[in-house]
């Protein structure tokens, strides 16, 4: 192996401004008369032709294209910021007033970005293979689901009829008990730091956890009996102005399951870990599945709310959105923000103590481990932060699609977005929003469009594209794997250490095969941990 | 009570003669794993494919006057043949190049593959206007094992006396499931192939040393595992009726399951690990009649829609206090 030499500087790419916005104005204009109706009528057989589900989604994606051209050309920061301002904030929901689905299609990729990139937290930046990330999805929508909509009024109905010997005096109980056995695992846990725990701690512990369980049981449940009174009032579900409120709530909630479920399965890695969080993702499954008195099993929720935000609708009613658009803008509008606000989280993340904690635990566990590392601390925040992205974006999803059920909830929803990840680049904040763009668009405009575009051709229903998505999947994880596995964008982080080592071969860094080839497991890959190859699990030695 | 005792025991029959389905999915799992250090996503696939050639074997054999047995022969012989190639073709073009790989890497691929081949096998069946594929079973497989006036002798009166109700098909199924078993027992420990696969899943790199082709040992065990996840397929579609192209999905989680409870790379693991899920996922159905004896309203609602949970709660509660399973070997880490 030749010692690896300093790399001859990069040529300067040239400047790409007038290119970028030459681009992005035609892209705009494209997308911008594709979309009116009105136009195309006047159009006659061009129209048409755009009309074609295939020209159309070929207008989406490149418009969408603008904004990876922005990122990845050399050009003026004011031509960058622009594109990306002009087309996020005025092309898009311009064209959207227009097609609706454009605007759909707009939120779902933004959900699917935020998604990635909590996943991309969890197994990109602290290498746990979860294919249970959906369940956090599934955590956020319920919340609101359940309290947006009618389903409330039946549940409290339900209690009203069946209160059992619940009343105000159970209330009183339950929220003693709570507080009680609150105040009682703070004090164990202050004389556990002080000194080292006993049997009799750790049993108290555990039966104030109990006791703890039992008390917010019995605090809920006498709350919905007391509250059972006022079901019919709350027949179409709780104020929508309690939407910031569950907002707040539903990052929270999805945090507290992802510790939950992390506490006990965090022990575990690589394979194992992948299989038990699979499980749980399809215990959420079944018992949204099941509990059907709060979710109304497979029939699912609807008509759940959106926010009302009154300035809101009128600012989209005077910029000519008609009624029933308003909701759309304004979630297109919130998801906008929070995607800003979740890139920024991730990225003062990335640049700090627990982001280089993170990869730490990555690169080498029992090494990060023996330089002080509190492991299960760091893994758990990577969970609940990963989760709690995920929860947010799930009441986002529920108030967009007003409905929801088990069906959205399935690991193949965990998959496709592992796929995002993997296409993009573990590890890789641009990459994976790029990820997250192309599997969506793939998904939703292209291979329908295929699907549609090919349905006249006498090619059989059952090789229509638009049916073939697993496939498509599994050719796209099977072919990264293969031929580029740290990805499309791959993270400059990775890069950097790939040319900084002197132990890699210097191509590796660019993703040939043959690299992953010899067996030396020393390659490194984007978000996975070395290759031990002696590290066998059957055989002791 | 008098009621009560023949269900528990038809409960636990019916868990076991299930298990041996599980068991020998399970297996498939286990030998790669054991050889590899690889989940096999695509396993619960192959199981299917399994499970198609046998439906597309009965199906054509249906009006074929041959005997019931040499029909399922054949099934389970085009079953194994069918599965075990295409074992060795996913490990071929997916895996094999990515021999010396982090970890990480050939497990999406597993999941990659999977996906795949739910899609191919649905569109193949599909260009036939099928989805759920309905086991069309030779006369008298459905029937009961040992009828009250039939005269039966010896082990089949025992069970009628104690009021345990199987089918001939459950009957075969376990048979079948022992046979492949000895015989698979016999090629990993007595023969020349099983003691190399052996040592390449002990240490490849010194098995190599030794004059063992890795490559060629680890193509043996796919092929072994395909063909068991072929007999399997059969088996489960004989035991359910139906299958479809998606269908592999939770047997395949609840043999992993198994696999794990067993300890993974064990073979007497994987069976014994499948047994007792089998039973497990039985008995979780008994709550709601246990709920309905004694009034108690919550174990009512707990049904059999419940029964694939009993699965995973398994695993976390395994992974958790017992991560090397029951009867797996601990490994101890070294830096």
């Amino acid at each position: 192996m030749t010692v690896a030499t300093a790399r001859p500087a990069r040529p300067a790419a040239p400047d790409r401004t007038i290119l970028l916005l030459l681009f992005f104005v035609m892209t705009s204009a494209a997308l911008l008369v594709s979309h009116n109706g009105e136009l195309l009528e006047q159009l006659g057989g061009l129209g048409r032709t755009l009309r074609n589900p295939i020209v159309e989604a070929l207008m989406v994606s490149l418009f969408l294209a603008n904004i990876l051209f922005a990122h990845l050309w050399r050009a003026a920061p004011w031509a960058k910021a622009l594109v990306g301002i002009g087309s996020l904030l005025f092309v898009l929901p311009m064209a959207g007033r227009e097609d609706t689905s454009l605007l759909d299609l707009s939120i779902q990729i933004m959900i699917f970005a935020a998604l990635a990139l909590g996943l991309n937290i969890v197994v990109g930046l602290a290498g746990l293979l979860d294919l249970g990330y959906v369940a956090f999805f599934a955590v956020g929508a319920y919340a609101w689901g359940i309290f947006a909509s009618p389903r409330f009024g039946e549940v409290l109905r339900y209690y009203g009829e069946n209160p059992g010997a619940t009343n105000a005096g159970t209330l009183a109980m339950g929220i003693v008990l709570t507080l009680v056995t609150v105040a009682s695992l703070v004090v164990i846990s202050r004389h556990n730091r002080r000194r080292a725990p006993t049997p009799a701690t750790a049993w108290s512990f555990r039966l104030a956890s109990v006791g703890l369980v039992a008390g917010v049981i019995l605090t809920i449940r006498s709350i919905l009996v007391l509250l059972s009174t006022r079901a019919d009032s709350l027949a179409n579900g709780i104020d929508p102005g309690f939407f910031w409120l569950f907002l707040a709530l539903s990052i929270f909630a999805a945090a507290v399951v992802g510790v939950l479920i992390g506490l006990p399965v965090l022990k575990l890695k690589g394979d194992y870990l992948a299989i038990i969080t699979l499980g749980l993702g399809e215990v959420i499954r079944v018992l949204a599945n099941n509990l059907a008195l709060y979710s109304a099993g497979s029939q699912g929720i609807t008509p759940i709310k959106s926010a009302s935000v009154p300035w809101f609708d009128a600012m989209a009613g005077a910029l000519g959105f008609t009624e029933d658009q308003y909701y759309l803008l304004f979630l297109y509008a919130l998801v906008l923000v929070m995607i800003g606000v979740i890139l920024l989280v991730n990225v003062r993340l990335d640049k700090s103590r627990i982001g280089r904690a993170w990869i730490a635990i990555r690169d080498d566990e029992i090494a990060a481990q023996a330089m002080g590392v509190p492991l299960m601390q760091t893994k758990l925040i990577a969970f609940a932060t990963g989760a709690s992205f995920a929860g947010v974006m799930g009441m986002i999803f529920a108030a967009k699609q007003q409905f929801i059920s088990p069906e959205s909830f399935v690991l193949n929803q965990s998959i496709a977005i592992l796929s995002m990840v993997i296409l993009g680049g573990m590890g890789s904040f641009p990459g994976v929003i790029l990820g997250a763009a192309v599997v969506t668009l793939l998904n939703l405009r292209i291979l329908p469009g295929l699907g549609e575009a090919t349905a006249n051709l006498g090619i059989p229903q059952q090789v229509n594209p638009g049916q073939l998505q697993r496939l498509i999947f599994g050719a796209i994880l099977v072919a990264m794997m293969l031929l580029r596995p740290e990805g499309l964008l791959p993270s400059r982080r990775r890069q950097l250490e790939l040319h900084n080592d002197d132990n890699q071969e210097d191509e590796s860094a660019q993703g040939n095969a043959g690299a992953l080839n010899s067996a030396s497991g020393d390659v490194y890959s984007a978000g996975f941990a070395p290759a031990k190859e002696n590290d066998k699990a059957g055989g002791s030695r | 009570m008098s009621t009560l005792l023949p269900f528990l025991a038809n409960v636990i029959v019916g868990g076991l003669v299930l298990g041996f389905v599980y068991a020998i999915i399970a297996l498939g799992y286990t030998m790669v794993y054991g050889v590899l250090q690889l989940i096999n996503f695509a396993h619960s696939e192959v199981f299917v494919t399994g499970a198609v050639v046998g439906f597309e074997v009965f199906r054509v054999l249906k009006d074929s006057s041959m005997n019931g047995y040499l029909k399922l022969i054949i099934a389970l012989l085009a079953a194994m043949l069918v599965s075990g190639l295409l074992n060795v073709i996913i490990e071929r073009l997916a895996y094999r190049p990515l021999r010396g790989a982090p970890k990480l890497v050939p497990l999406i691929t597993a999941i990659g593959v999977s996906l795949i081949l739910q899609d191919v096998l649905r569109v193949l069946e599909g260009f036939q206007g099928r989805f759920d594929l309905t086991y069309t079973l030779p006369a008298g497989f459905a029937g009961k094992f040992c009828g009250p006036e039939s005269s039966c002798a010896g082990l089949g009166q025992f069970l009628v006396r104690i009021g345990i109700d199987l089918q001939l098909k459950d009957v075969i199924l376990v048979i079948v499931s022992l046979l492949s078993l000895a015989v698979l027992n016999y090629i990993v420990n007595r023969t020349r192939m099983g003691k190399a696969i052996r040592a390449v899943a002990q240490d490849r790199v010194t098995a190599g040393l030794m004059g063992i082709d890795g490559n060629r040992m680890i193509s043996a065990t796919f092929l072994i595992g395909g063909a068991l996840g072929g007999i399997s397929g059969v088996l489960f579609g004989m035991k359910f009726g139906t299958i479809n192209a998606y269908s592999g999905f939770i047997p395949g989680v609840t043999a992993f399951t198994a696999a794990v409870l067993g300890g993974i790379g064990s073979i007497p693991g994987a069976v014994l690990g499948g047994l007792l899920l089998g039973v497990l996922e039985k008995l979780i159905g008994v709550f709601n009649v246990f709920g309905d004896l004694l009034g108690i309203k919550n174990l009512a609602v707990i049904d059999d829609s419940y029964s694939k949970l009993g699965a995973f709660i398994a695993l976390v509660l395994i992974l958790i206090f017992k991560p090397t399973g029951l009867l797996g070997k601990s490994n101890v880490e070294k830096v």
